[in-house]
């Protein structure tokens, strides 16, 4: 199926949450969502017939200045065919359902969203910091993020 | 060094070779040196390199250990980011003396490309433990990993076992005249 045969189903199956497709040359065409029923639409996208999205390829996080937003890329085994969903979440109220259980492949991805950009995955059963240390402070790639001075008494700057 | 080529010498000869104890001791440990077996990032495979048999490393002696126990020296080879600097720390406080640090490349040099934007990285492992060589490169090549062994051998050779405390403080004060008639005559 092309994106916007899945769009249309889409609408068809959640109306209001779905929000838009967009076309982003030169990189995939996107499925903008509402994050609240994200769960809901993923399930769909996963089990029904003619979706079968089997595989989530990569799940991101994104700094868009006054929001955070999640981007996730979906790759169906059988039918060869792949769309892109996004949701955008406020930086002071940053939850997005997880989709842990629906895709294993996001326990990590999540976590890595969560220890860069600080997107809460409500619902992930191990939500700690993956890359960096458990003590670490901030967010690193917000577009805001300051370099510490030291840690642990090291010196941080060149 | 040293210690045989003292055969060659005609004063010597006869397969009899005079020297200090101290040679001995230094010949002993520059050529028996054990490192610590860890890598860290990119430079990490030009380490391997070193090791596999085109470079051979174990011709001078060096066999890597897996216990900072049984180790001599250790190569910081790659990037050392805050989390791993703290680990190194603990593994360099491990291993018994003597102890030698040869720092490999430019990150653990300095910092290396990650020196401004990287938040993550320490700008140079010698800020937490002490550095005997430094091997510049991003990544050196293996003959100036080799060439860094080379310097340490070198500087284990003509360091100080007896009277160390003494001898240290002589060196510098040595030094400290020099640099002041340096200064003295700009
Ligand atoms: S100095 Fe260059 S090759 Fe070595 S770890 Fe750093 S970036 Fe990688």
């Amino acid at each position: 199926m092309i994106e916007q045969e899945i769009y249309n189903k889409l609408k068809e199956h959640f109306g209001d949450a779905i929000v838009e497709l967009k076309e982003a040359p030169p990189s995939d065409p996107f499925i903008q969502v509402n994050p609240e029923r994200l769960q809901d639409i993923c399930l769909y996208l996963r089990d029904e017939g003619d979706m079968l999205f089997d595989y989530l390829s990569n799940l991101s996080g994104m700094d868009l200045a006054e929001n955070l937003g999640v981007v996730y890329h979906l790759y169906s085994m059988k039918y060869k065919h792949t769309i892109v969903l996004k949701v955008t979440v406020s930086k002071e109220n940053p939850n997005v359902p997880s989709v842990e259980r629906i895709w294993r492949t996001a326990d990590w991805h999540e976590r890595e969203a969560y220890d860069l950009f600080g997107v809460i995955f409500e619902g992930h059963h191990n939500l700690i910091r993956i890359l960096n240390p458990y003590d670490w402070e901030g967010y690193p790639l917000r577009k805001d993020y300051k370099t510490p001075e030291e840690y642990h008494g090291i010196k941080v700057p060149y | 060094m040293g210690l045989l080529n003292k055969l060659d010498d005609p004063y010597y000869g006869g397969g009899i070779i005079l020297g200090t104890l101290e040679d001995v001791l230094n010949w002993g440990r520059s050529k028996s040196d054990w490192y610590l077996q860890f890598g860290l990032a990119c430079c990490a495979i030009e380490f391997m390199a070193v090791n596999a048999s085109h470079f051979d490393f174990m011709r001078f002696g060096c066999i890597p250990r897996t216990s900072p126990r049984q180790a001599d020296f250790m190569i910081v080879s790659g990037t050392v980011t805050m989390k791993m600097a703290e680990r190194i720390k603990t593994l360099y406080e491990q291993m018994a003396e003597p102890r030698y640090v040869i720092s490999m490349g430019s990150c653990a040099n300095c910092g290396g490309p990650y020196w401004e934007h990287g938040y993550h990285v320490l700008k140079g492992v010698d800020r937490v433990i002490p550095v005997d060589v430094y091997v510049p490169g991003c990544p050196p090549r293996p003959e100036a990993l080799e060439e860094g062994m080379i310097k340490l051998q070198k500087m284990i050779n003509e360091q100080a076992i007896f009277n160390k405390r003494k001898r240290l403080r002589e060196a510098e004060e040595k030094e400290k005249s020099v640099s002041d008639v340096v200064l003295s005559q700009n």
